[in-house]
This record gives structure tokens, sequence and C-alpha cells, in this order.
């Protein structure tokens, strides 16, 4: 597959929604929806979620706890029960179409072309198993090798993830393993059949700054040696900075805002990215600076907010008359490869980022 | 490790030294504050009317008329180092550790307990297999098809099984399926030499109680394991469904069910007395039953203290399996 | 010869049902006898089924156990019927149906004792050839030495003690403490085949004595195990024990090859085993006596609450059972201590709703109205006059008779006293309940107390002190006689001597001086009509001194499986005879 150029590399992706025939891009979400039926109405967790992703590239995800970040990831995984939950829309994953598609099918690529860190590695990983063990499960299931030579990867996956003496902790239980170190070898577990797509859920929050710095080196070198496409999802603006290409920050189930890195941190234009932009502890921050905190508390998924759905927590909702409580802003390409959601005109957007947030952060 | 079964064993020591004691309070200690007398007592073990000299005769073989400490201290003093017993006609040398003569029957209590041992075991052997089976399996099942016609069918049952005891269902059973429709044999085993098949209704009506209990153990155990990021993870590396639920789920629902299960096992093994009595089976519950009607002493003490200790072990063997099964124990 | 412990199991089986029962179904009393089978009650008085077929395997099951298979060391009735099967005695039962079963009849003897000296030495002459299961034969000594082991109560303490009461051994300790037989003086064996007892007094009714308990089966010195002498007791009779007894689980009897039926009226051997079996729930044991896997529910007290019912309501089942006199009267002693004047006791008689008791017992199929004290089964017993009441189903008492006693008692606004009952016998809680009402009417308040079973006859009603204490006027009671004379049934519940602290049968404590006197002479009566005319002079003055209230004579529901042969009620046991069954099939 041609590689494309960067720049082509995300669409705007609000028209893009329907049916097409399969696309060029390696992973592309279309329209995702997500829905939990629940005794108290419905959860719409996603709720129309598209984006594109090539090769080799990194997408972040942000947003607040709730926004829909975890239930992307694992609706692409196919890791949703059927039966509590409503899945639509399209997920192609290097030219199969991964929702209409059968279980066992996902299942087959789940773990060798698409594969996961998941966050607070101590519960995610099975308590009574080695760390080893795990390793060699997740190896041969998809790949039809002895016990040994399964177990001679998993301790080469072990050393490759920084872990010393790895011959002699493959047989170590995951409590026996500090916190780094078993996120590491969850990212060791999660390479063990060279995904192309690397999901990764949160994979540094528990852990110490140093060995955060650690974890998302060793995941950036990895995708050079491997080529994966990457999704980080975190709430941590700092970590996508320093490891994605593109941002996509997600509010109440939906994209609010598409940039790269680069626009997204010097010229965003959603409220919403402006308050996480705000929020973000930096190290060159004077300490006595407070820390601009987004008021308000994230939306109810089952009644969404009218309109625009972070119109109760924008401070600048009132500028656009009674639109931003009555329709609800599509995500259109502001400027190239810079979509966003937001009733404000443009001009004014630039304006406000320019003249009253910049200057506070 | 040893270290451990070492002390857990000393505390056992302690815990039935305790209960010894209680079992010896409660039979000399309760009556007397009610005003019974040690000639009463006496009198439970003679025919009618019994004359002054039968009572002063049993009361003297038996001691009753010592002081409790006395008779206490003779009592553990033949666990440790044995005891005379005189059948009149000669002296027999019980070694230790001597759990005495039955009062009544004049056997050696020891003996009685290694006869009857065996039969409760299969008792409680029997029905522990079906109901770890059956409770286990429906459990898992309703887990995995939670909400479902098979979940709501199948916890209903569990209710009234779990509410139903087996003197109930043990005489209904036997009353119909026994007597009325000679489906199935009487149950009649005395130890064994006897057709362990005899068993089957008293495993089944004793299996069921527990297959209901396990069963919504299971399943609640199962419902919570099923949520855990553990097997998220294990569906994410793509593992087969059947190795998600039986290889990860199963495996960590079991862990504190075989807690519940080693505590179940050993109080049965201690004697299964409602069963034992409802199918008229000689086992450990039935002689202490029988012991504690009859005010056979000897009888009550030596099975108390076994039960006793087949709790004990049960947990016994449970921690350490709990250390086998969860590595996490193991290493702390 | 039914311990009050009998009654305990006896009760259990009647109980409930009351006056529904009567209704559905009633006993016959026209029982026939003309040795019949398959008919309701006719095994009370003939043998059912007779046959000499032999072979099979008879069933026997019990909810408890044998207090001990030693036959020194059993006062159960059903025990002493069981124990026949093996061991042989000097005098016992005629095995027949009817009033002949309570007559004594030699075994080992050749013939009845001989009394001399004014019957206080009994002379018995061994028939010759008789050997135990090894082939050893039975001497004189060996009864000898069976008799002195009941002197140790320490080894033997469930049995009667009727021989160390009686025999002039006074001081002796028994052979256990004292291995030299020949301290023993009270038995004399001046050959192998004469034993001569020597008793402290005269004493007329010594064959019963003999006869009706195990004592005086013969034991070997040699290999006797004392108290565990009952786990492999030594055949004499048609059975022998294959390999031993296990309490409360059961053994199984096997035929004693040496055992000579010429020698042996008393018993048949047509089971090639017995089986019995210990343990076995009340209801299993009626299921089973239904389907006929078992053949006899060893207690011999009748079935439970729920087999009753089916019997008496279904023809074919009531076609196989039977409704027998049991042998002993359920009373209510009156105590004498706690209600000493004789017009305040006559006031309760008077009151009492004989109507409401009689129905409180289960009307027709639980019992008859009584009149004397002693059941018909007594021999020599005459039904007697009534004294200030009526043995008549209707009959609801006489309030105005009551009021006038007890106006000449003092209280002519009556009094109030305790009534105990067994708590767990709820016939005995409803006789209770009918006559506080009964006695509410005339102004005698009864407070009602009841106290389990266990320890009733020990330690309530039978303990002097605790009626004392909880000053006891009234109770419920059932009796039945070590041996069926008016002396077993009468003496222990009427002579002063007979009063003990535990265990009394004589709970209304009476101590009358002429009656005393009248149990003194008695016993040297050597003629049994002259005796049994003291006897119901007796029976009679208890009543006149309104110390007992009569109520009902007994009867059981025992039920025969259709392939049991040669049952019948046997009256010295008071349930079927264990010695003569056979089986089909």
């Amino acid at each position: 597959m041609a590689r494309k150029d960067p720049a082509e590399l995300v669409n705007g992706s609000a028209e893009q929604s329907g049916t097409r025939g399969a696309p060029s891009a390696f992973l592309e979400v279309r329209d995702l929806k997500i829905h939990f039926p629940t005794d108290d109405g419905l959860v719409k967790s996603v709720d129309g979620l598209s984006f594109q992703l090539e090769r080799g590239r990194t997408l972040g995800i942000v947003g607040e706890s709730g926004s829909g970040k975890s239930v992307t990831s694992l609706g692409i995984l196919g890791l949703h029960n059927k039966r509590n939950a409503n899945v639509s829309g399209e997920i192609w994953l290097d030219g199969t179409e991964l929702v209409g598609a059968s279980q066992n099918d996902v299942r087959r690529l789940r773990g060798r072309k698409m594969a996961m860190i998941f966050q607070d590695p101590l519960s995610s990983m099975h308590p009574f198993y080695t760390v080893g063990h795990q390793i060699v499960e997740a190896y041969r299931v998809h790949n039809d090798v002895s016990k040994s030579v399964a177990r001679k990867h998993a301790v080469d996956m072990l050393g490759r993830v920084g872990i010393p003496r790895p011959d002699r902790r493959v047989d170590d239980y995951p409590h026996q393993f500090s916190g780094g170190m078993r996120q590491r070898a969850m990212i060791a577990m999660a390479l063990s059949c060279d995904p192309e797509l690397l999901i990764a859920d949160e994979p540094t929050t528990a852990l110490d700054v140093t060995v955060q710095a650690q974890i998302l080196d060793l995941i950036r070198d990895l995708q050079e040696e491997f080529n994966s496409a990457i999704i980080m999802i975190t709430h941590d603006l700092g970590v996508v900075a320093e490891l994605s290409d593109d941002i996509l920050v997600m509010y109440a189930g939906r994209c609010a805002e598409y940039a790269s890195v680069d626009d997204a941190f010097h010229r965003p234009l959603h409220p919403y990215t402006w308050g996480l932009l705000g929020s973000m502890p930096r190290l060159d921050r004077e300490r006595s600076e407070r820390l601009m905190p987004i008021k308000g508390t994230p939306p109810s998924l089952i009644n969404v907010p009218q309109g625009c759905a972070f119109n109760p927590r924008c401070a600048y909702r009132d500028l656009n008359g009674d639109k931003s409580t009555t329709e609800r802003p599509e995500l259109v390409e502001a400027e190239p490869g810079h979509q966003v959601a937001c009733h404000l005109p443009l001009e004014k957007k630039r304006e406000i980022w320019e003249s009253e947030i910049r200057p506070k952060l | 490790m040893v270290a451990f079964i070492v002390r857990r064993l000393l505390g056992a020591v302690g815990l039935l030294l305790i209960i010894s004691a209680v079992t010896f309070a409660i039979f000399f200690l309760v009556p007397r504050a009610a005003g019974v007398t040690s000639d009463d007592i006496a009198g439970r073990f003679a025919g009618k009317q019994p004359d002054a000299a039968t009572l002063a005769a049993i009361k003297d073989r038996f001691g009753f008329d010592d002081p409790v400490p006395v008779q206490y201290g003779k009592f553990l003093k033949a666990i440790v180092v044995g005891d005379t017993y005189d059948t009149g006609t000669e002296k027999i040398h019980c070694p230790a550790p001597c759990l005495g003569y039955s009062f009544r029957t004049n056997q050696s209590v020891t003996d009685q307990i290694v006869d009857r041992a065996p039969i409760t075991f299969m008792i409680a052997i029997g029905a522990a297999v079906l109901w770890v089976i059956v409770g286990v399996s429906i459990g898992v099942l309703s887990a995995l098809r939670r909400g479902t016609i098979f979940d709501r069918a199948a916890m209903g049952i569990a209710l009234a099984g779990v509410s139903l005891p087996v003197f109930f269902t043990g005489l209904l059973s036997l009353a119909f399926v026994v007597h009325r429709w000679n489906l199935l044999p009487e149950v009649n085993y005395e130890g064994l030499s006897d057709n362990p098949f005899n068993l089957i209704l008293p495993w089944i009506c004793l299996a069921f109680l527990y297959a209901a209990l396990y069963a919504r153990l299971t399943r609640a155990g199962m419902l919570e394991t099923m949520n855990e990021d553990y097997i998220r993870t294990a569906r994410a590396k793509g593992l087969p469904e059947k190795t998600v639920v039986f290889k990860h789920g199963l495996r960590a629902t079991l862990t504190p069910i075989m807690t519940v299960f080693g505590l179940d096992i050993g109080l049965l093994l201690g004697g299964a007395i409602i069963t034992e009595k409802t199918f008229s089976i000689p086992g450990l519950g039935q002689l202490a039953l029988d012991g504690v009607n009859q005010s056979d002493l000897p009888v009550v003490l030596g099975a108390t203290m076994v039960a006793a200790l087949f709790i004990v072990l049960a947990n016994l063997v449970v921690d350490i399996l709990y250390g086998v099964v969860d590595p996490r124990v193991r290493h702390s | 010869m039914k311990s009050p412990k009998v009654v305990t199991s006896a009760a259990a089986g009647i109980v409930v049902l009351g006056l529904g029962l009567s209704a559905c179904g009633g006993g016959d009393d026209d029982g026939g006898n003309g040795g019949g089978s398959g008919k309701f009650d006719a095994g009370s008085t003939a043998v059912v089924n007779a046959s000499d077929h032999k072979g099979g395997v008879l069933k026997m099951a019990q909810p408890d156990d044998f207090e001990s298979l030693d036959p020194a060391n059993i006062y159960y009735a059903y025990g002493l019927n069981f124990v026949r099967i093996f061991s042989r005695t000097l005098m016992t039962y005629a095995s027949k149906p009817g009033a002949e079963g309570s007559k004594m009849v030699p075994d080992l003897a050749e013939a009845p004792g001989t009394p001399s000296d004014g019957s206080k030495t009994w002379t018995y002459k061994l028939k010759r050839g008789i050997k135990y299961e090894d082939g050893t034969e039975v001497k004189a000594k060996d009864i000898k030495y069976a008799v002195a082991r009941t002197f140790d109560r320490s080894v033997l303490h469930n049995g009667p003690s009727y021989f160390p009461q009686l025999l002039a051994a006074d001081g002796y300790k028994g052979p256990f403490k004292d291995k030299n037989l020949d301290s023993f003086k009270a038995v004399e064996t001046p050959d192998d085949y004469t034993v001569v007892f020597k008793l402290k007094a005269p004493f007329s009714e010594f064959d019963q004595v003999v006869g009706f308990s195990g004592q005086t089966a013969p034991v070997q010195q040699a290999k006797d195990t004392g108290v565990r002498y009952g786990m492999h007791p030594i055949s004499t009779g048609p059975y022998k024990l294959q390999g031993d007894y296990t309490p409360k689980k059961g053994g199984t009897w096997v035929r004693n090859t040496n055992w000579d039926p010429a020698t042996d009226p008393n018993r048949k051997q047509l089971p090639d085993k017995i089986e019995v079996q210990a343990g076995l729930k009340a209801e299993e044991i009626d299921s089973r006596l239904q389907n006929g896997s078992v053949q006899i529910d060893l207690p011999g007290s009748g079935v439970q609450a729920a087999a009753r019912q089916q019997i008496l309501t279904n023809p074919k089942l009531k076609a196989n059972a039977d409704n027998p006199l049991a042998g002993f009267h359920w009373y209510v002693p009156i105590n004498t201590k706690n209600i000493p004047n004789l017009e305040c006791r006559k006031a309760i008689v008077y009151a009492a709703d004989r109507s409401a008791m009689y129905r409180a017992y289960g009307g027709e199929v639980g019992g008859q109205v009584s009149t004397s004290i002693q059941p018909p089964a007594v021999a020599g017993r005459e039904q007697g006059t009534d004294y200030y009441t009526k043995a008549d189903p209707n009959y609801t008492g006489d309030p105005a008779q009551a009021k006038a006693a007890l106006a000449k008692c003092g209280k002519p606004n009556g009094f109030s006293t305790t009534m105990i009952f067994r708590s767990d016998r709820p016939k005995e809680k409803a006789t209770a309940e009918a006559l506080k009402q009964s006695l509410d009417k005339v102004g005698i308040k009864l407070e009602l107390k009841g106290y389990p079973s266990g320890t009733y006859t020990n330690e309530q009603l039978g303990a002097p002190k605790f009626v004392a204490k909880e000053k006891v006027g009234l109770g419920t009671y059932g009796w039945a006689p070590d041996w069926n004379t008016g002396y077993g049934y009468l003496q222990p519940i009427s002579d002063g001597k007979a009063i003990v602290d535990t265990g009394n049968a004589n709970p209304e404590e009476l101590d009358d001086p002429t009656i005393n006197k009248m149990w003194n002479d008695v016993v040297s009566i050597q003629d049994p009509a002259g005796r049994a005319k003291v006897y119901n002079e007796i029976d009679a003055k208890i009543r006149e001194q309104a110390a007992i209230l009569p109520n009902v004579y007994a009867k059981s529901l025992l039920y025969r499986p259709t392939n049991l042969t040669n049952v019948y009620f046997h009256a010295g046991y008071g349930m079927y005879d264990y010695a003569n069954l056979g089986v089909t099939g």
C-alpha cells in the first residue's frame, strides 16, 4: 500500500458518513454509534464518530472521563457485548469491515492485527497466571507454535520492552512486578503478534513521570520498528503532544475538534479544547498561576443537552443567539486538516483564542 | 509453609480443648443448674424403678459424682495417655488417643467413629461431586445467559432449593420415588461394603440444597469476574470465548467458592445430621444425635471433637489450597 | 413387664389424630378367634397365616436400639420378646394367642418351680441335652452364674433387679468382683440339672420372676465378656448371631443347628435368617412394612400417625392390621401427699369428663374405657365396679357430686393444683386439657405443665422430690406390668415400699397401711386364684382412695405384612410374638 502524503491523511469526515465502498485508509471509522440501553434510558456513549488513520501514524483521542474515548476503542476491537450494546456505523480495518463481521472473524483479528494496551495493568492482567503465560497465550492463539517457541518469544518480548532478566521474570506473576514493569509487560503482550493497529488506553496514567516518559519512548520506538498505527487515548494533552501526529477531541460521544498536533496546541478552534488546554499543568508555568478548569460537569449521556452538547459549560454560547441551545453544530473543516464543531464564526474563534485564551496559558 | 501448618494445628488443638470443655459443661453444668441430680442422670441409664443400689452402681461406674473438673481431667488424660476399661470380666487397654467407651453400648467411641466415618464420608463426597458439577455448571450458564429464560428458571429453582431443607425433599422423595413408584431402591447403607448407589437419593436431596446455593454463588461470582479488566484483556488478545470463560473467568470465580466448599464439606464430614436422620443412615451425625438423646457423654464428646477436627482440617486444607491456586496468597 | 420406657414409644406410635379417627373406621370388637387371616384385628386373638414354610429372611427394624442384647440386661418388653430367638430361660411365656400368652410355662425347666419352705425355696429341674450354639451342654451352674451376674448392677444396670431384692444373698457383690461362684449362696446346684433358689421371704410368683426376663438364660462363666456380652450373646435358642451385633446398626442371626425343637415347644425355626436393622426412622419402617421389605417393627407399639390414617381409611391395608389391647392402662395418678384429703380427691374423680378423656386417646381405636386399674390381660383380673365415675364412653362427669365432695373436704369453692404431662405427646396434652376443663366447672383450677417424655418418668412425675417441690396434684401416666398378674401390675404402683426417688412408679405416693399389709401377706398365698382375689380388692381400694382416676386401656394399631406367617398378638409382651414368625416369598 502506497504511503500517502501526510497532509492528505486526515480528511474531513462529517460529509463522509453513509455507506461507501472500502476506503483506502488503513483504519477508517464512519459514523460510529455505540449506544447502551439501560433502565434509565439510552446511554449514547459514542454518537456518530468518524475518523481515519494510516499506518505509522498516531492519533490522540482526548476528552474528559465519559466522553466516549474508551468506548470507541473497545468498539474498534469489537469488545462490546452485543447483548447490552448497540453498535452501528462502519469500522474498516485494512479493507475489512468490522461492525458487520462475525464475532469470530473479529476475534481472529484481535491481538494479531489490532491490539490494545489497557490502563491499570494490575487489574488488566490475570492475577493467577504468570506474565509469561499470559504473553504465551496471546501469541499461541494466533500462531501455531510450540510452547517452548512461544515462551522464547515471550522472553524476547519482555526483553524488548526493557524488562531486565526477562528469562527469569517471565515466570513471575503480575503482582510481583512494579507498576512500570507491569505496563511494559502489558505492552509486550499487546505487541506479541506485531499488531498493525495499536490502541493505547491511558497507558501511563498510573505511573510516575520518569516511568511515564520511558513508556512513551518505548511506544514510539516500537512504532518505528513495526510501523504500526497507534490510537492513543488519554485525558492528558501532554502525552498527546509528545506522541501524536493528530488529535481528536471528544465531547459527549462526538468529535468536537480534529486537528494536527500543531494546530491543536497553537490554533485550537473549539472552546472545549481551550478549556482542556487551560487545565493542562505545564512545567513551564509559574506555580502561583492557577489552572483554569472547565466549569461545570461532563454532560449526561442519556439526556445530552439540546443544541451544542457543550453549551451549558461554554462561556461564549451567548455570542450565537440561541443557536447553541437549539442546533447541534456539525463538524466542518475550518482549515485544511482542521475540523471543528462549533457555531462561533471562524474569525470570532481566532480572535477569542488570540486575545483571551492564549495569553492566559 | 510448614510453620504455618504447625501453627494452625496447634490452634486446632486449643480449639478442640475449648470445644470439649464447653460440651462437658453443657452436659454436666446446665442440667445441674436446672436441678437435675446425679441420681437423675444415673437413672437415665437404668431400667424402670431403679433402686438406690443400682443408681449408686451406675454413678460409681461412670463417675457421675466426681467433681466435673476431675471427670474432664480423666477425659483429657485418656486422650493423651490412654485409658483402661473394665468390662467386668477383663480390663481392656484403650491406647491414646482414647475417646472413652459409650455409656450405652460399651463400644469404644474411637471404633464407632472409625466405623461410621466412611458412611458419612460417602454421603458427603457423593453429594459434593453432584452439587459442585451441577451447581457450578448452572451458575456459569446462568451468568453467561443472564436475564434469559434459562437464567430465570435456574435461579427460581435455586431459590426453592436453598429454601427446601433435606428433611422435606428427603421425606417427599422417599414417599414417592421409593415407596410409591419404586423408581429407586430403599436407602440401605451401613458401610463401605454396601453398594454406594443406594445413597443416590440422599446424594440428590443433599446436593439439591447445596447445588442451589452453589449455583447462586457461582452465578454471582461469575458475573463479577466477567466484568473484570483481565477478562477484557483476555478477549482483547483474541482468545476464543470458551478459553475466556473457563480458563480466565471460571478459575477466578471458583477460588472463593473453594473456601465455601471447604467449610461445607468439613461440616458435612463431621456428620450430615439431617440427611442421615431423614434417610436412616448410620453415619457420624446419627451417632452424635443418638449420643445427645441418650445422654451418652463419651459419644457426644467424641463426635463433637471429630466434627470440630474435620472443620478445622477442612479449613486448613482450604487455606493451603488457596495458596496453590492464588499466587498472590502464596507470595504474601 | 413393659417398662415405662416402652410406654414412651407406644404413645409416640399412637400419637395425634384424636377424635377424627373413630369416625373413619374404628375397631370392631367382634374379632372372632377362628384362626383367620387377612381380616382386621384377626391377629389380636388368633394366629394369622399359620404356616410351617421354612426359609427366607425375616427382617426386623427399629428406630432406636435394644438397651442391650445381653438377656440379663434388658427391661424393654420388645427386647425380652426378641432375645427369645437365641436365649432360653427356666420358664417363659406360653407361645399362644389370647389370654394363654400370659401364662408361664417351662422352657429350660422340666416343670414349673417347686416351692418349699413356705414359698421361700424354689427348685427347678433342667431338661437334659440342651446345648449352646457350640454344642456344649447347658448345666445348672450356668444358670447359677447367670443369676449371680445380675447382682453386679454396675455391669448390668438395665435389667430388672428382682434377684438381688428377693434372694437371700445380702452382701454378695456379683461374680465380676468375686470370681468364686461358691460365695453366691442363694442359688444352689446339687447336681448338673437342679437349680435351687433361696429367698429372703416367701414369694409366690417366683415362676413369673424367673420367666418374664432373660435373667435365667444360662451363661458360661468362661465365655462371659461382662458389659460386652450383649455384642455376642451365646445362643441356646433356634438362632445364633452371625458375627457381632453392632449397636445402633444391627445384626444377623442364622439357624442354630444345636437347638433341638423337641425340647422347645415355645419357639419355631422357620426363616433361614433373621436380620435386625437399628436406627431406621419410624415412618420409614411403616412404609417398608406396607411394601413387605420389613416384616416387624420391633418396638411393637404400633404404627405412626401417618400410616395409622392410611391403614384405617384403606380397607386393603386395614385387613392386615390388628388393634389389640396393648397391655397397659392410661390413667391419671392423684398425688395423696399434695391432695391429702380423700374428699378433695373424690371431687376430682367425680368431676372428670371421661368422655372427653376417652376421645383424647383416639376413641375406639385408641383404647377402651376402663374401670379396674388392672387391664384385661392381667390373669384373674375382674372388671370391678366404678368408684365415683362411670366407665362409659359418653359419661361426662357428675359436677353435683363433685361439689358435694368439695364441701365435705372443706373447700366448697374448689382449690388449685398442678397437673403435669408429657409435652411431646398430644394425647396426654389433650387429656390434661379435657380434665382442666371439666374440673374448672366445679372450681378446681388446674395449672398444666408439660415436660419431655425422655425425663418425665424418672425426673418429674417419677421423682417424689420434684412432685413435692412443684406441688404436683395430677399427672398423666401409663403403666404396664413386668408380668401379667395383679402383683406385677399393682404392686409397683400402690405398695408404699415401692416408692423410690427416681423412676417412681407410684406417683400417687399411696402409702396406705391396709394396702401395704395386703401386699406383705399376699406373697405367701400359694393359690393363684386366691392371690387374684386379693389383687382385685387392692385394685378397688386404690380407686376407693381416689388415688387413681382410670381412663382407658391402651389399644395399639399393629400392621402385619402379608408375607409374614404365624403372626399373633402375644399378651405377655403386648405385641406380636417374635419367636415363632416365618416369612413367605
